[in-house]
C-alpha cells in the first residue's frame, strides 16, 4: 500500500524497518534517542528499539565514527547520524583514514558495513556549518561510497539498502526537503528498488541533460517545468550515487540530447560538477553541441542566511545556463 | 623534575608505581596501591623461565629486523628495544577471548598471542598494508595513525557488552594500546570519555616510553598520565614498564575487571624507548647518551635474568639455549621476508569494496591492458 509521507519520515520509516529485520543494526549519534534527532528522522525508534540499538552518544563525532568501527568489527552494523553537514569535520579523520581504507588495509579480511548519515546543503536560513555540502571531499576518497536522495520513496529504498550493504556508505540527506511529500509503497518488498548506484532519469527530454543530485533535483525539475513553457524540453537525471557516478545513464542521455548542465549546490571549483564534465567530455565530445556547464555555489564559505538565496542555484541560474548551452 | 615526570601522585604506591621485580633482579612480594589494590604474581618456575624466553625472543626478532631494515630489505621498522617487558606481560596477561588494539609497535603483543611473527612484516616490506583478520587472531591491524584504534577499542568493547559477554569470569575484555604522544589526541581522550560513560570492558594500556619522536614527556601532559583516568572516572595504575611481572599482574587484574564488568583501566607502563622511533630517526638529535645509559641499568631482560640465576631456575644451560632458539627463529623470520613475493601490480585494485565498483574494474582492466600492451617488448 503506498502512502504520502515526508522525505524525513520515509527514512525513519526505512530505519525502523532495518532495525527490525537486523538485530545487528544499530542507530548512534547526537541526540536520536529520547529527541528522536534534530530533525526528527529516529524518531521513536529508541522508544521501541530500546538504548542499545538507538544510542545517544557523548558529543563528539570523531567518538561516533571511531567507536562505530570498533562496533562493525564486532560484527554489528552501525548507522551513525551527523547532526548537521558543517559537524562531519571532526569525524573525516576516522572517515576517510579508517572507515574507507579498513577493507583495503587488511586485503578484505575486515568489513565495516557502516553508514554515514548527514543531512546537507542550504535554504533552510542556518547559522554558520548548518547548510555546507561537503560531498566532493568523501566522493574523492576511494574505499566510500556515496549517495543522497532526491524524494521520499528513494529515501525509504536506499537507506535500506545502504544499511544492507557491506561497503562503507555517506548518505546525505537533503536537509531542507526532508518536508516534501511524495508516494512510498512502504510494504513492498526491497528487492523492487532500483539498485542503490544507479542513476534514474527523474524527467525525459531531448535537448539538454540537466545532472544533479540530492535537493537539486526539485530545482532542476522545477527549471524544466519553466523550460518546458518556451519550448525547451529538458531532460532530468538524479545522480542518486556520487561515488560510483552511474556515468552509463549520463552518457546515454548526453548522446541523446548533446547538452549537459550540471547542477549543485556545493563550490564549484574541484566539485563534483568539474569530473562530471570532465567524463561527458572524454566520452560524448563527438556528440556535444556545446561545452557541459556548471550551475554551483560559488568559491566561497557558505554565506549568511539572508543572502543564502543568491548563493544557492535557483530555477534562473539554471534557465541561464540552459540559454548559454543554446547559444553557443 | 619535569612534568609528568612527578612520582608523587597521592594514589600512587611507594617508588610512584607497581614493581614486582626490581633492576637487580630481586622480587616484591606485592604491592598494595593507595586504593586498596594488592598486585601480586604467583609463577611456577616454568612460567618465569618461559617470560625470560618470550623477552630475550621479541628482542631478537626485533633486532633481526632492524638489520633487515639495514639492508634494504624493510622499507621501515618501529623497534620495541626496551619496551618487551611492557609488552609481554600484558600480552600474556590476554585471555585467548580478549582482544587487542595496537599500534605499529606491537611486535612483541602479536608474537604472545600466538601469532607467527613474519604476519607484521608485508606492512614494512611494503609488500601490503597488514592485511591480516583481526577477528581470527583477536589482534587487530597495526594502526598507524596515532590514536585512533583506541576508539575502534572502545566501540569493539561496547559490542562486547551488547553482546552480554561480560560480568563473568569467562567474559571477554579488550586492551588498547597505546603511547605517551598518543594521550595528547582528541580522539584518544574521546575514548576514554565513551570508555567511561559506557562502563566498557576495557584496558588502555600506555607505554609511556619518554618521547613522541622527539618530543619529551613533559610536552604532552603537566601530570603523569595515569592519573588522567580520574577524571574520566575510572582507575589509573602506573606500573613499572620494564619490568614483566608488574606489566603482567596489573593488566591480569585490569581486563579480569574489565570482563567481570566494571570498566576500563587506564595502565601506564613508565618505560623506555631504548632505540629510533623507527629507522628514519635519529635520536641523537634530541636526548643525550647519559639519559639512555641510565635506562639500560633497568633492562627488563637482565634484571629476570638475574632474578633467575639468583633463585637458582636457571643455568648458563638454559640462557644459551634460550639464545640459541631466539637465534633460529629469527633467522627463519629472516629467510622468509626475503622471500616474500612483490605483489602483482594489478592487486592494487582488489579489496577497494566489498562489493567492488563498474569504475574501478574499468580502471582495472585498462590498467591490465596498457601493461600487457608491453609485452614481449623491452620496455
Amino acid at each position: 500500500m503506498a502512502e504520502t509521507i515526508t522525505i524525513g519520515k520515509a527514512l525513519n520509516h526505512g530505519l525502523r524497518r532495518s532495525l527490525e529485520e537486523d538485530s545487528k543494526v544499530v542507530i548512534m549519534g547526537e541526540d536520536v534517542g529520547k529527541l528522536g534527532g534534530v530533525f526528527r528522522i529516529t524518531d521513536g525508534l529508541q522508544k521501541d528499539f530500546g538504548e542499545d540499538r538507538v544510542i545517544d552518544t557523548p558529543l563528539a563525532e570523531a567518538g561516533i565514527v571511531g567507536t562505530a568501527v570498533g562496533l562493525a568489527i564486532r560484527g554489528y552494523r552501525p548507522v551513525c547520524e551527523i547532526q548537521f553537514d558543517g559537524f562531519v569535520f571532526p569525524a573525516y579523520n576516522q572517515i576517510v583514514a579508517q572507515v574507507a581504507k579498513m577493507f583495503y588495509r587488511s586485503k578484505g579480511n575486515v568489513r565495516l558495513p557502516i553508514v554515514i548519515r548527514i543531512p546537507f546543503g542550504g535554504g533552510i536560513g542556518a547559522v554558520e556549518h548548518h547548510s555546507e555540502s561537503p560531498e566532493a571531499y568523501f566522493s574523492h576518497t576511494p574505499g566510500l561510497k556515496v549517495v543522497t536522495c532526491s524524494n521520499p520513496s528513494d529515501a525509504y529504498w536506499m537507506i535500506q539498502q545502504a544499511i544492507r550493504s557491506d561497503d562503507p556508505i555517506v548518505f546525505f540527506e537533503p536537509k531542507r526537503r526532508y518536508w516534501e511529500k511524495g508516494e512510498v509503497a512502504l510494504d513492498a518488498d526491497l528487492s523492487g528498488a532500483d539498485p542503490l548506484h544507479q542513476a534514474r532519469v527523474a524527467r525525459e527530454g531531448t535537448d539538454v541533460t540537466l545532472l544533479s543530485y540530492g535537493p537539486m533535483v526539485r530545482t532542476a525539475l522545477d527549471a524544466a517545468t519553466a523550460a518546458a513553457e518556451d519550448g525547451r524540453n529538458l531532460e532530468v537525471i538524479d545522480l542518486r550515487s556520487l561515488s560510483p557516478v552511474d556515468y552509463e545513464t549520463i552518457y546515454a542521455s548526453v548522446r541523446k540530447t548533446g547538452r549537459a548542465v550540471v547542477v549543485h549546490e556545493a563550490p564549484g571549483n574541484i566539485g563534483l560538477g568539474a569530473e562530471l564534465a570532465a567524463r561527458i567530455t572524454e566520452q560524448c565530445f563527438y556528440s556535444l553541441e556545446a561545452p557541459v556547464l556548471r550551475v554551483t555555489g560559488y568559491d566561497i564559505p557558505y554565506p549568511a542566511a539572508r543572502v543564502e538565496e543568491e548563493y544557492l542555484p535557483d530555477l534562473d541560474r539554471v534557465l541561464d545556463a540552459v540559454d548559454r548551452s543554446f547559444g553557443w | 623534575m619535569a612534568n609528568g615526570e612527578s612520582t608523587a601522585g597521592s594514589d600512587a604506591p611507594a617508588g610512584g608505581f607497581v614493581q614486582l621485580l626490581t633492576p637487580d633482579g630481586e622480587r616484591v612480594d606485592s604491592v598494595t596501591t593507595a586504593d586498596g589494590t594488592t598486585y601480586s604474581v604467583d609463577f611456577t618456575d616454568d612460567e618465569y623461565r618461559e617470560l625470560y624466553r618470550d623477552l630475550v625472543t621479541v628482542r631478537r626478532l626485533d633486532a633481526e629486523a632492524t638489520a633487515l631494515q639495514r639492508q634494504g630489505e624493510l622499507g621501515i621498522w618501529a623497534s620495541l628495544l626496551g619496551q618487551e617487558a611492557a609488552q609481554v606481560g600484558s600480552g600474556r596477561a590476554m585471555r585467548p577471548q580478549d582482544m587487542a588494539f595496537p599500534t605499529y609497535r606491537e611486535h612483541g603483543v602479536l608474537y604472545t598471542r600466538g601469532i607467527d611473527p613474519i604476519m607484521p612484516f608485508g606492512l614494512f616490506r611494503g609488500v601490503d598494508q597488514g592485511g591480516w583478520d583481526a577477528n581470527e587472531h583477536r589482534f587487530n591491524g597495526y594502526t598507524i595513525v596515532i590514536g585512533s584504534q583506541t576508539l575502534h577499542a572502545t566501540g569493539y568493547a561496547m559490542g562486547v557488552t551488547m553482546d552480554g559477554k561480560t560480568g563473568t569470569p569467562d567474559g571477554e575484555a579488550v586492551i588498547a594500546y597505546f603511547g605517551d604522544g598518543a594521550t595528547s589526541q582528541g580522539e584518544v581522550n574521546e575514548a576514554f570519555v565513551w570508555a567511561g560513560v559506557f562502563n566498557a570492558p576495557m584496558v588502555f594500556f600506555c607505554q609511556n616510553n619518554q618521547y613522541a619522536i622527539s618530543e619529551p614527556l613533559e610536552r604532552q601532559t603537566r601530570i603523569p598520565l595515569y592519573r588522567r583516568a580520574a577524571g574520566y572516572g575510572f582507575p589509573g595504575v602506573r606500573i613499572d614498564g620494564n619490568d614483566v611481572l608488574a606489566s603482567f599482574a596489573v593488566t591480569r587484574a585490569a581486563l579480569d575487571n574489565a570482563r567481570n564488568g566494571q570498566g576500563p583501566t587506564l595502565i601506564e607502563a613508565y618505560t623506555y624507548r631504548m632505540g629510533a622511533h623507527t629507522s628514519s630517526d635519529d635520536p641523537t638529535r634530541y636526548r643525550i647518551a647519559s639519559e639512555v645509559e641510565s635506562w639500560k641499568a633497568k633492562d627488563p631482560i637482565s634484571r629476570l635474568r638475574a632474578f633467575l640465576s639468583k633463585q637458582q631456575l636457571a643455568d648458563d644451560g638454559f640462557f644459551d639455549e634460550v639464545d640459541e632458539a631466539a637465534k633460529t627463529l629469527a633467522l627463519d623470520l629472516r629467510e622468509r621476508v626475503l622471500s616474500m613475493p612483490d605483489p602483482q601490480p594489478v592487486s592494487m585494485f582488489d579489496h577497494v569494496y566489498p562489493n567492488g565498483s563498474p569504475e574501478l574494474d574499468a580502471q582495472r582492466a585498462q590498467f591490465a591492458e596498457y601493461h600487457a600492451s608491453f609485452e614481449g617488448s623491452d620496455h
